[in-house]
């Protein structure tokens, strides 16, 4: 038997008995890896034994369960497996690997819902504090950062490294690099997860914004982010194709600028080896300014840069028309990741940061307007020829109503960076507006939209169990999203007005507390668009589901996977 | 310090601005070239081609 087992790459299940495992030989990563892992559990006993911080002790048992579980993992898995490798190739085409696919997406669709939940919960605590529930567990202080991360890092980061290891393998026309290390990141990077969500839980956090797990979930982070830039750039190395796809420059500089940004802003000394807590080495203004170079940018190359990669994918692939004009998404590429870095300082209007560096801010940010709708054009323009698409494929539609969130979100967010409109905006829940157009609106609905493209070609179906659910999906979501967006809008200019009113004497006219008052119905507006944008995500989880429960492509009865449209029945 | 502040951002001012600007006809000149445009339009459709 010559047929080599891909793993789960072409629906292959386990290893069946018969397999030819003579002459095998385990590889230097798999042993070195397992041992790696036994002693990282060993070590994570001592510290467990050891810390006061029962919290602390806590993630070290995990750390340690996990490691042991990965020795298990990997010895089982070379037991199982024939003596070759999975092959590069398989009858002159390239064996991809979708298995970390897979789970990335289906981990994605998990973290999403979880996270939309708790947002509901912060969004119902602010309008009714009592839901607090008076427990340090619940308190909105450690909620609002699982939330955050929850979305952005879990789903979000879930979606991106998922479709970055799709659309790298797609457009290379190679396997992906490396028999362990693809699922050492995907496994690795949940696993990061867990540890930063259940730390924000029982209180351990650095107290960075977006940047708030410990020096040891950051290290850890640090690992897996390197093999993650290793597996991209060693399958880039082996591609087929002349040219580097667009997307995978976008991916590549997410990866790299993320890397960066991390061991910029993560900088910590830990107290000790038994203690979670850690130091930031940068002091006052200069850490202030060094984590929201990080937090800014983390919008810039996390919720824009690797998102723009699925749209320069997904929409040409689903829409089956080339990108508009491909010159374009360059120039669109070189601008936006040289002027983004500069625009962090807009977060620090009228604060200690020196104003020089704050007109700085403010002047990257206006600039970064350009590349911005030029990468939204070039989105929309996509389309050009095939509008009438948009009626019948709401996938599509979901795809193209991100890039002009997108492109609402980058035109209001430039504007509320000059200084004029940010003293008014500032500390306001406008901001909170602002980032959920961005963050529902585009990173949720283009993410939305390649997950709905994805799931039918990995699982080898012939289309979504329903558009018509997808449909449903689109409308309830956007009309939360408009009820949130506006609500916020509505309490920001009233919040910001009434902060700045005085009386004829000279005297601020109300006390914070009103102002606290007046959010009231803003704030269950905000948790009913909430609540529909939920809704919404059960919705294409159910879907999901039940796409993944039909029959294969092959029991079907058709040939070739057909990703272009199937109008709805 | 103010002293330390001007030189740096003269620096930025001129010299920055030139290396910016540069690097952006840099780019322009690499997208745009007629020599790369059928290469482009062939990458273009990379996503669209199955194997």
């Amino acid at each position: 038997m010559t047929q080599l087992q891909s793993s789960a790459g072409r629906g292959s299940g386990a290893t069946e008995p018969g397999v030819d495992q003579s002459g095998k030989k385990m590889t230097f990563g798999e042993g070195g890896l397992a041992f790696v892992f036994a002693v990282l559990a060993l070590s994570c006993i001592t510290v467990a034994a050891k810390t006061h911080d029962a919290a602390y002790a806590f993630h070290a048992y995990l750390s340690a369960f996990a490691s042991l579980a990965a020795v298990f993992v990997i010895l089982n898995r070379y037991v199982d497996r024939p003596a070759a490798l999975p092959a590069l190739e398989i009858d002159g085409k390239p064996n991809y690997n979708f298995g970390p696919v897979k789970f990335a997406t289906i981990a994605a669709m998990f973290w999403g819902i979880a996270g939309f939940l708790v947002g509901v919960i912060i969004a119902f605590q602010l309008a009714f504090p009592w839901l607090n529930l008076d427990l340090p567990w619940t308190a909105f202080g450690r909620l609002r950062p699982l939330h955050t991360s929850a979305v952005i890092f879990a789903f979000g980061g879930n979606v991106l490294i998922g479709t970055s290891f799709y659309v790298v393998q797609r457009t290379s026309r190679a396997r992906l690099a490396g028999y362990l290390a693809p699922w050492f990141v995907v496994l690795g990077y949940n696993f990061f997860i867990v540890i930063a969500g259940t730390g924000y839980l029982l209180g351990i956090t650095q107290g960075k914004e977006y940047a708030e797990p410990e020096w040891y979930a950051d290290l850890w982070l640090t690992v897996v982010w390197v093999t993650y830039l290793l597996v991209f750039l060693a399958t880039l190395w082996r591609r087929r194709e002349p040219h580097i796809y667009v997307a995978n420059w976008f991916y590549l500089a997410f990866i790299v600028t993320i890397a960066m940004l991390h061991l910029g802003n993560n900088a910590t000394i830990p107290v000790s080896v038994f203690s979670p807590k850690s130091y930031i080495v940068w002091a006052g203004v200069q850490d202030a300014m060094v984590q929201w170079w990080y937090g800014h940018n983390a919008v810039g190359f996390f919720l824009t840069a690797g998102f723009l990669a699925i749209m320069y994918y997904f929409i040409p692939k689903r829409a089956d028309r080339p990108v508009y004009s491909y010159r374009l998404s360059i120039i669109h590429f070189w601008a936006l990741i040289f002027i983004y870095i500069w625009a962090g300082p807009h977060h620090l209007h009228y604060t200690a940061l020196p104003d020089w560096a704050q007109t700085l801010g403010m002047t990257f940010s206006i600039i970064l307007w350009m590349p911005s709708w030029g990468g939204m054009i070039n989105g929309l323009m996509t389309l050009s020829g095939a509008w009438d698409k948009l009626r019948t494929d709401p996938v599509l539609r979901m795809m193209v109503v991100s890039v002009a969130f997108y492109g609402m979100s980058t035109f209001e967010g430039p504007m509320m960076s000059v200084k004029a409109v940010n003293s008014l905006s500032h500390y306001t829940d406008w901001t909170i507006g602002h980032v959920h157009s961005g963050a529902l609106g585009w990173v949720a609905y283009i993410s939305f939209g390649a997950i709905y493209c994805l799931v039918p070609w990995l699982w080898q179906k012939r289309e979504l169990y329903s558009l018509r659910l997808v449909n449903w999906h689109f409308w309830i979501s956007t009309i939360g999203i408009v009820f949130y967006i506006s609500a916020m809008w509505v309490a920001g200019i009233l919040q910001g007005l009434m902060w700045r009113a005085y009386t004829s004497l000279g005297f601020l006219e109300y006390s914070f507390i009103e102002t606290v008052e007046a959010m009231h119905p803003f704030y269950i507006i905000r948790a009913v668009g909430g609540v529909l944008f939920l809704i919404g995500g059960l919705i294409m989880a159910f879907n999901l589901i039940m796409t993944i429960r039909q029959p294969d492509l092959a029991e079907a009865g058709t040939g070739v996977p057909n990703p272009s449209l199937v109008p709805a029945e | 310090m103010n002293e330390t502040y001007r030189a740096l951002a003269e620096f930025a001012q001129t010299w920055g601005l030139l290396y910016f600007v540069g690097i952006f006809l840099c780019v322009l000149a690499y997208a745009l070239s007629p020599r790369r445009k059928a290469q482009f339009e062939d990458a273009a459709r990379m996503p669209l081609r199955e194997d």
